[in-house]
């Protein structure tokens, strides 16, 4: 070992645990070593953590990190977790920051060259790189000139595991819990003998919860410990549930009894757990579809006009978005809270200009009506195709709407779509708000109602008609915005919500808002809760014949309209 | 045979005078271009369109074909499988193009067969498919089930040591077919029933919820396990959103695609997908000068800079030199001769090997397994040490492992049964 490294071993805050790993993986098996060496590295670990606090940190010499990425670089697929351990183990500032772009496949050579570069950016022809050594920006480079150290899931994974095990001294104790939950199912042998005293050590108690589970994981899968399974039983983690499982078919009919009745008792769990997810989804779907339907249900429902257009004007919000991220680039929130009205403006004037330019000539014709605007919808999609692109647009998440919200270790609920559920419950109730309580709603209702009884109270019946196609437009393009989030954002995206929304529509009775909600949330449930057992292709044929016998008994819907307006 | 070109012959006879005959020869070669520039296949086919365009360009900047000019003839058949038929025959009987590079789905390619057939044209085909297929005027220069989807599993329980499959796909017939050939592949492998799991979405699939929690709890069972998906176009989006929501990650259930490439990817941000696999011939980011020289021209020709290559593009500059290479060898563009001299021919593919084209009308390929990367390209993990010969029919299935296709001289039979030593028990193991 160069002498670089046996100076900078005193000094790391973490590469004495790692040097007790690999010496003990060096000598595996014997026992002695392993005791020897744990106990030698407890107070050099604590006499590390001291030393870093002042802020000191160990740096290769320039020939020794040298060596170790060109080994890193020349080492067979096989040999390479070595490699890492012992740049990780070298105590220098820099490996962290080597490992996590080996891990990204952004280390590189120069070809016929011995330098390693870091790549800083790698879209197009011409690389952004930095010195691996010196950390300084070494300019462009063409990727004709770069070899790139190619990683893989599983080097990736080894990687995580070492850069985990260092976030465990981390005096931030979210880092500390997120690496112990990320060490769940990805402990080894040489982790496991370290984990113990860091076990000890560590304050938080849901950390050391953690910590033990990730333990016991590991002493189930390999030496079938029936403690371990003691820690696990109750645990709804995936890791361990699949520890359990694999005992329950290991050799020892002891080991697999137990670990049988752990699971039964786990599933009990689970099932309540899967109950509530399925419901979740339904939720979800559902909300997914009152968005896409409830301008429907205004321009529809309310004005009476079919409108096939009715998604391309969903896709225009949805491209809303997309043009909005462009113009703010790398802020992401910020451009999708700008597209909700930006969506709303750009949907409501195109569905003005549809309705001024088409539909008030063919009131009264619904068949022309349903033709013409199929004829936009198609006009639409291959405007888009040809002024954009005809290949999907990349709506980028924002930070806070990625990943879930954890319920427990079995239910954890997709943020996106939980933000799209309020979103709908939002434009629903403003929407309401809008029919019940505004002039604009009373007039439109009068107007649906009788329309050359409201023109003679002096209402403008064709402001009106205006006014409501553009809010239905409008409520399209927030749906748009929505599904951003969640689909592609390409030419096809209305096609493929059309039909489901005027499936809501007239299922929950034409010209009822809360028909559209009702309806919508119960297609969402009812597809759901089929689709586990019948699968998807087969879920939605039923949900469609359910919809047409149901049409058949009660042709005006969940919720009919009643009265004289119900003639009409 | 005969018979065709005898009526070929009396037709040019009656139809057209000797001068106009001379004319024709002298006149360009035409070259016809069967994408759909319209309606839902557009996102994947009109990149191939323009590929063909450059190619021919290129060609032209150098001179031509046999001291002719080629010229393009577009068609839209507007993602409309019948359609593609019609357009098809305006192709060959009324422009009279020498050839076709053309079509994606195997739909549109099953409804231009009869037509290529009975008009004796010569179509490429440049995408992945099915197999389970074999005609004297089609060129299959995209992969079959065995240059893709076999190495991917062979892949992935040898390298990876997966042994838990979840075969996910969209319910059309190339994911059920080359799904058919994969669970009979795995069983033949010794992979239990219980281990593998079959899913199909419709297309345009978007509420993945449940199928994906459902993959996490067939995931749990303390077994390695994988995706395969033949999940086709726009359903991707919102399938790999699910996952990375869901917190699937590569490292615990990685997913290994068929029908993702470059393009499809530049379409998705891929920052949460980092470690998923995709298996095909080709990835932009292969390490080699033609490559190199094939992007830059390609940059160059679309003018944006962020313009990505994929692998059906290559399986049409394979094909298209393939096609250039057996009319210099004929020393005319003539179908028949065409078709006798390509099988043989070996042209430079764009990963630093060569392809030749088999006499099943089929290529050999490299073999490539790609990560998906953040920057929407794949870092290659992994490739077949040699090119693979692609198989029309597949050996893993009942009714069609003792067929083989040779359309050389004299046997010049796409479906021959080696057992019962007989050409055209035409059997329909695909078609359902």
């Amino acid at each position: 070992m160069p002498s670089e490294t046996d100076d900078a071993f005193v000094r790391s805050p973490w590469m004495a645990f790692l040097m007790s790993i690999s010496v003990a993986t060096m000598y595996r098996g014997c026992w002695q070593w392993m005791l020897l060496v744990c106990l030698l590295s407890f107070p050099l670990f604590a006499a590390a953590q001291s030393e870093s606090a002042t802020g000191q940190s160990a740096r290769l010499s320039d020939g020794a990190a040298q060596s170790l990425l060109t080994r890193l670089a020349e080492a067979r697929n096989p040999a390479k977790p070595a490699v890492i351990d012992e740049i990780a183990m070298s105590g220098d500032a820099r490996a962290r920051g080597w490992l996590e772009a080996f891990s990204a496949s952004k280390l590189a050579r120069l070809k016929d060259a011995e330098r390693f570069l870091i790549i800083d950016n790698n879209r197009g022809r011409e690389w952004a790189v930095s010195d691996a050594l010196s950390g300084e920006s070494a300019g462009k480079v063409s990727r004709r000139d770069l070899k790139t150290l190619r990683s893989n899931n599983s080097l990736r994974g080894h990687i995580d595991g070492v850069l985990s095990m260092i976030d465990l001294s981390s005096p931030d104790a979210e880092v500390r819990l997120a690496a112990a939950r990320g060490l769940r199912g990805s402990v080894d042998e040489a982790m496991a003998e370290r984990l113990p005293s860091l076990i000890e050590q560590e304050g938080d108690d849901a950390i050391r919860a953690t910590l033990k589970e990730a333990l016991a994981i590991q002493q189930l899968e390999a030496n079938g410990d029936p403690a371990a399974l003691d820690t696990l039983s109750g645990s709804l983690n995936a890791a361990a549930i699949a520890a359990i499982n694999g005992a329950a078919v290991s050799d020892d009919p002891q080991l697999a009894q137990a670990a049988k009745v752990a699971l039964a008792g786990i599933e009990q769990k689970l099932q309540l757990n899967s109950g509530l997810e399925t419901l979740y989804f339904g939720l979800s779907l559902g909300s997914v579809l009152v968005l896409a339907a409830i301008g429907l249900a205004i321009t529809f429902g309310v004005m009476g006009v079919i409108n096939m257009a009715h998604g391309e004007l969903i896709m225009l919000g949805a491209y809303t978005t997309w043009g909005m991220q462009q113009l703010l680039p790398g802020q992401p929130g910020l451009a999708l809270l700008l597209s909700i009205p930006a969506g709303f403006l750009v949907a409501a004037a195109v569905g003005v200009i549809i309705e001024r330019s088409v539909i008030q000539h063919l009131k009264g014709r619904p068949l022309e009506t349903l033709l013409a605007t199929f004829g936009i919808s198609l006009i639409l999609q291959q405007l888009v195709r040809t002024t954009i692109s005809p290949l999907n647009r990349i709506v980028v998440t924002p930070e806070w709407m990625s990943g879930s919200l954890m319920i427990n270790e079995a239910l954890s609920l997709t943020l996106n779509r939980l933000y799209i559920i309020g979103f709908a419950l939002f434009v629903f109730a403003g929407l309401m708000l809008i029919m019940r309580r505004t002039r604009l709603g009373l007039e439109v209702r009068a107007v649906t109602q009788n329309r050359a009884m409201a023109r003679s109270m002096g209402i403008k019946a064709t402001r009106v008609d205006i006014m409501t196609f553009a809010l239905g437009s409008g409520v399209a393009g927030l749906a748009g915005v929505a599904l951003s989030q969640i689909t592609n954002v390409g030419p096809n995206l209305g096609q493929n919500y059309i039909i489901d929304s005027f499936m809501v529509v007239v299922f929950g009775g034409v010209g009822n808002l809360w028909g559209t909600l009702v309806a919508g949330m119960s297609l969402g449930l009812l597809n759901q809760f089929l689709e586990p057992w019948a699968g998807a292709v087969l879920a939605k044929i039923v949900v469609l014949v359910f919809i047409i016998l149901f049409i058949q008994k009660r042709p005006r819907g969940l919720f009919p309209q009643k009265g004289r307006a119900a003639e009409g | 045979m005969n018979k065709k070109i005898a009526a070929a012959m009396l037709s040019a006879c009656v139809g057209f005078s000797l001068a106009n005959v001379a004319q024709a020869e002298e006149g360009p070669i035409k070259v016809g271009i069967l994408h759909s520039l319209s309606g839902t296949m557009a996102i994947s086919e009109s990149t191939l369109k323009d590929t063909m365009l450059m190619l021919i360009e290129k060609q032209n900047e150098q001179g031509g074909l046999l001291g002719r000019k080629l010229e393009p003839v577009v068609v839209d058949p507007a993602s409309n499988w019948p359609l593609f038929a019609e357009k098809a025959r305006e192709l060959l009987a009324q422009d009279k193009v020498d050839v076709i590079f053309g079509n994606w789905t195997s739909v549109s390619r099953k409804s231009v067969l009869p037509v290529v057939e009975e008009l004796n044209g010569l179509l490429f085909y440049p995408v992945q498919y099915e197999g389970e297929e074999s005609s004297e005027n089609v060129f299959y220069t995209g992969a079959a089930p065995n240059q893709q989807a076999i190495p991917a599993v062979d892949y992935l329980m040898n390298d990876v040591g997966v042994e838990r499959w979840v075969l996910a796909g969209t319910d059309y017939v190339y994911p059920r077919t080359t799904n058919k050939i994969l669970a009979a592949y795995l069983k033949s492998k010794g992979v239990a029933d219980a281990d593998v799991m079959v899913n199909y979405t419709p297309f345009g699939h978007s509420n993945w919820q449940s199928i994906v929690s459902d993959i996490k709890s067939f995931g749990s069972a303390g077994k390695k396990t994988a995706v395969v998906s033949t999940i086709n176009g726009d359903a991707n989006v919102p399938f790999y959103r699910e996952l990375a929501n869901q917190g699937i990650n590569a490292e615990d259930i990685p997913v290994v695609a068929f029908s993702v490439g470059e393009q499809e990817l530049s379409g998705i941000d891929t920052a949460p997908l980092v470690g998923h696999l995709a298996a095909w011939n080709y990835f932009m980011s292969v390490d080699s000068d033609t490559n190199y020289d094939f992007i830059d021209e390609w940059i160059d020709y679309t003018g944006k800079e962020d313009a990505v290559t994929n692998d059906p593009m290559e399986a049409h500059y394979i094909g298209f030199n393939m096609w250039m290479e057996a009319a210099r060898k004929a020393g005319s563009v003539e179908v028949d001769a065409v078709k006798d001299a390509i099988i043989g021919v070996s042209v430079p593919n764009l990963t630093g090997g060569y392809a030749t084209m088999m006499p099943n009308h089929h290529i050999t390929k490299p073999v490539l397994i790609g990560e998906i990367q953040d920057n929407g390209q794949f870092s290659v993990v992994w490739q077949t040490p040699s090119t693979v010969a692609g198989d029309a029919w597949s050996d893993y299935l009942e009714g069609s492992k003792d067929l083989i296709s040779d359309w050389r001289k004299p046997m010049e039979c796409g479906n021959y049964n080696v057992v019962t030593h007989s050409c055209g028990a035409q059997q329909s193991v695909a078609t359902q």
